[in-house]
């Protein structure tokens, strides 16, 4: 694997539109053909070496291009939008939008992101360290058709509306989450080890839930069906098991009607 | 240039009966003119090309506020599907199912099109629908307000008062500066204001007590009455159901014994639109299947109808319709989001997104349905393409439609696709058709037949001298067509060259110039009708929301108008 190192040198004065930073075009091509690249800055199109340094050559194909960011990334969006296969590490923060549409490979954030980050995630692996603004791992504004698959970790809290109309897929939250988690879902799984602020599973028809810590205001479209012991990314604990939202239409399978599992950490 | 030559080219015709010959077309100050007249024009070489007059679509939703909110509640439609803008063009483009304006006159420029009739205009929300009129570049359009569902003409056909819904009817083309009848599910929006519908046409409206058969013929009287350019324009009752074929024929049924007064041309009393909603057979999604033979045998044999397609393009797109009760039950089979829209004393709407998949056999079946239409019509004078844009798909697709006409073999690509083939021939006729249309029948039917059954074929449609100077010039040889149909879906869509009012405004399938569009309308002049101004004036200050001053268009939102005028006074 061949890495391409991106030191920011010369940060932008607005945001920076970074969907060229993956892997995917990144791959067969040298420093300076890189550094060539489009990047937006509000309405203006520049190459990325106006506001980068790229040292080393992308790999033969996407698989086999890491690519590393140095500096601070805060203002720098969209980096690993719809990329497919390949590494990016971003060693600081990052703004919103970073791995959105991706559909594999892995990005590791070293700090936090802004909101939008994982949104219309079909595969691969996002990884951040710090916390996660809004609509993580939710669906585009308008589409009913979110996460399908790949898996989203965030070790700190997230804000609002994570995993809005979910389909498949994980995401793991270290920390708290606020309002609307899976809003719309229809499969995937949501694992959240600190508080959820409430709206928990709103308008839900399938998928997981599962709440470490507590719900400031639980929905009242979800019903208490009994205790379960399961093992949840590693580790095995007994959970009160919900199901719903019963305001809900709920498709039967087998005989049997399907509802969302809401689980609570006991 | 304004002279100039288009030479050499093959030449369909159908108002002049030209079948291919190879004839030159000239152009003079945005008319044509016979070729012996100019003194020293440029050429445009059409040598193996095929040239026809620039297409007129009869019935597409481009403009006005359901078209709006199909814009704005489907951000999702835009996402990674908007082309950046194009060099030759002066404004960006967007949107798929439903494009943005500008992209809905560019894309139909690039077709060779130059005339778009909007097919449901909500009277009181006319100002929008002028506005976005303006905002789209390069074509001419026309609006029909809906008729079908409004207060005044359900009074006025209750009690049998024609001339008095005539009066109504030519105030309310004035206010609305519209075009012509459109009906949408008569009487069944008005009951969708009491959450129900008219199930089929003898159902009568809630309160009203007129049934939807009473409220067509009294519209079609009303039309010919006043001797309007188009006939009543009917959207028919309990479309998109199993089994609804039986309510169609009765709904054509009721043109039975009327025959067309008009000084344009136009021949028939109802245009039948999107056809394939309603040839339906069957009780069930189970045993859903085409009934497209009945109908059209029923259409062949009565002159004075016409009908449109509303061909399935197996898209994911998004349905509109004033046919509110029928959005809010499609709504509820695929579970996806829904907007409903009530407009007073006049109309309703609805939009829902819709994907036709090749793996649904119902969607399989719609599209057999909708090409059956045309392949069963023994007269392509009275049969159009359309796709209802967006509700059976994008307009964008017309050249895809065109190919599956002309093509057996294309029919056969899109058919291996199908997850239910099977069943899909066995519920419909589509795999017994090897009729393949040709270039002539094809100008009937995208520009001839529209134009004259719109009462303009006096100046669209046509290559006569004295008509305007739209033309469309394809890259495609009538005497080597291309083996592989994909060609000629390529040919249609960017055309060659597209002459737009004497004006090159498409050039090897690009946008070059985007000359002055324009607004047609239809003026009707009546006698003083001294009841029927108070009842407008009466309804206005105990059932709208907006003052009778405020209602009708300001002359500032009516863009570049092109009036017909209509006279009944004499």
């Amino acid at each position: 694997m061949k890495t391409v190192t991106l030191t920011l040198t010369n940060p932008p004065r607005l945001m920076l539109e970074g969907q060229n930073i993956t892997p995917d075009n990144f791959a067969g091509k040298k420093a300076a053909e890189i550094a060539a690249l489009d990047v937006w800055e509000g309405k203006q199109k520049s190459p990325l070496g106006k506001y980068f340094t790229v040292a080393g050559d992308g790999g033969a194909t996407a698989e086999e291009t890491k690519i590393v960011l140095r500096g601070d990334c805060t203002r720098v969006k969209r980096i690993g939008q719809q990329m497919t296969a390949g590494e990016i590490v971003i060693e600081g923060n990052a703004d919103m939008y970073i791995g959105g549409w991706m559909k594999g490979g892995k990005i590791h954030v070293k700090g936090n992101v802004d909101s939008f980050c994982g949104i219309g995630m079909e595969g691969g692996e996002l990884i951040v360290d710090g916390n996660a603004g809004h609509h993580l791992g939710a669906s585009p504004r308008g589409e009913w058709r979110g996460m399908q698959g790949g898996v989203i970790r965030v070790a700190g809290s997230v804000g609002n509306d994570t995993a809005t109309f979910i389909n498949g897929g994980t995401i793991v939250i270290g920390g708290d989450a606020d309002i609307h988690i899976s809003t719309h879902g229809e499969g995937g799984t949501v694992i959240v080890k600190g508080n959820a602020k409430g709206r928990v599973g709103g308008q839900m028809v399938k998928g997981d839930i599962y709440v470490y810590g507590t719900i400031e205001n639980p929905l009242p479209g979800f019903q208490r069906v009994g205790e379960v012991e399961q093992e949840v990314d590693g580790e095995t604990a007994t959970f009160t098991h919900y199901i719903g939202d019963l305001g809900e239409r709920h498709p039967v399978s087998k005989g049997k009607t399907v509802y969302a599992n809401l689980y609570t950490r006991i | 240039m304004s002279e100039f030559i288009i030479k050499n080219g093959f030449v369909f015709d159908p108002l002049q009966g030209i079948k291919g010959d190879r004839m030159d077309v000239a152009v003079k100050d945005g008319k044509i003119v016979e070729p012996g007249t100019l003194k020293s024009p440029k050429t445009i070489d059409a040598a193996g090309m095929t040239v026809m007059a620039g297409g007129v679509d009869i019935h597409s939703h481009v403009v006005g506020p359901k078209v709006n909110v199909g814009r704005l509640f489907r951000p999702e439609d835009k996402l990674f599907k908007s082309p950046h803008k194009s060099p030759t063009c002066s404004r960006m483009e967007m949107g798929f199912s439903v494009p943005s304006t500008f992209k809905t006159g560019y894309d139909y420029a690039r077709m060779g099109y130059v005339f778009v009739n909007e097919a449901a205009m909500p009277p009181l929300h006319s100002p929008h629908v002028h506005e976005e009129i303006r905002d789209t570049p390069i074509i001419d359009n026309a609006a029909m307000p809906v008729f079908g569902n409004n207060w005044f003409t359900l009074e006025y056909l209750k009690n049998n008062e024609i001339e008095n819904n005539a009066a109504y009817t030519a105030w309310l083309l004035r206010a609305t500066r519209g075009f012509g009848i459109k009906v949408v599910n008569p009487g069944g929006s008005e009951a969708w204001g009491w959450g129900l519908n008219c199930v089929n046409i003898h159902d009568p409206v809630p309160y009203f007590d007129i049934t939807p058969a009473e409220i067509v013929k009294g519209l079609i009287e009303t039309n010919e009455f006043l001797g309007l350019p188009h006939s009543v324009h009917l959207h028919a009752n309990n479309l998109g159901n199993p089994g609804n074929y039986v309510d169609t024929l009765e709904s054509l049924k009721l043109a039975e014994g009327y025959t067309a007064k008009n000084d344009f041309g136009r021949e028939q009393v109802m245009h039948m639109t999107h056809l394939q909603f309603h040839s339906y057979g069957g009780d069930s999604w189970g045993n859903f299947e085409s009934r497209a033979k009945d109908v059209m045998d029923y259409v062949n044999a009565h002159d004075n109808l016409t009908i449109d397609m509303g061909q399935v393009t197996l898209d994911e797109t998004t349905t509109m319709t004033a046919d509110g009760p029928f959005e809010h039950h499609l709504c509820s089979l695929n579970h996806l989001k829904w907007a409903n829209v009530d407009v007073e004393l006049e109309t309703a709407a609805g939009v829902v997104p819709y994907i036709y998949s090749p793996k649904v056999k119902v969607c399989t079946i719609q599209w057999a349905v909708g090409l059956e239409l045309a392949l069963f019509s023994k007269d392509l004078m009275r049969t159009f393409i359309t796709t209802d844009h967006p509700n059976a798909g994008p307009f964008t697709r017309y050249p895809r439609v065109i190919t599956w006409l002309m093509s057996r073999a294309a029919r056969d690509a899109t058919m291996k696709t199908f997850k239910w083939l099977d069943k899909t021939i066995d519920a419909t006729s589509i795999d017994g058709i090897d009729r393949e249309l040709s270039l002539y029948e094809i100008a009937q039917m995208t520009r001839a037949g529209p134009a004259k059954a719109l009462g303009v074929s006096n100046t669209y449609g046509g290559l006569a001298p004295g008509m305007d100077a739209d033309i469309a010039v394809y890259a495609l040889n009538p005497e080597n067509m291309p083996s592989d149909p994909v060609e000629i879906e390529k040919a249609f869509g960017r055309c060659a060259w597209l002459v737009k009012d004497g004006v090159v405004t498409v050039r090897d399938g690009e946008v070059v110039a985007e000359p002055a569009k324009r607004t047609i309308w239809v003026d009707v002049k009546v006698p003083e009708n001294a009841q029927v101004q108070r009842d407008i004036y009466e309804h206005f200050l105990k059932h709208y929301s907006v003052k009778l001053d405020n209602y009708s268009l300001f002359e500032e939102h009516l863009h570049n108008p092109r009036v017909i005028e209509v006279n009944t006074t004499e």
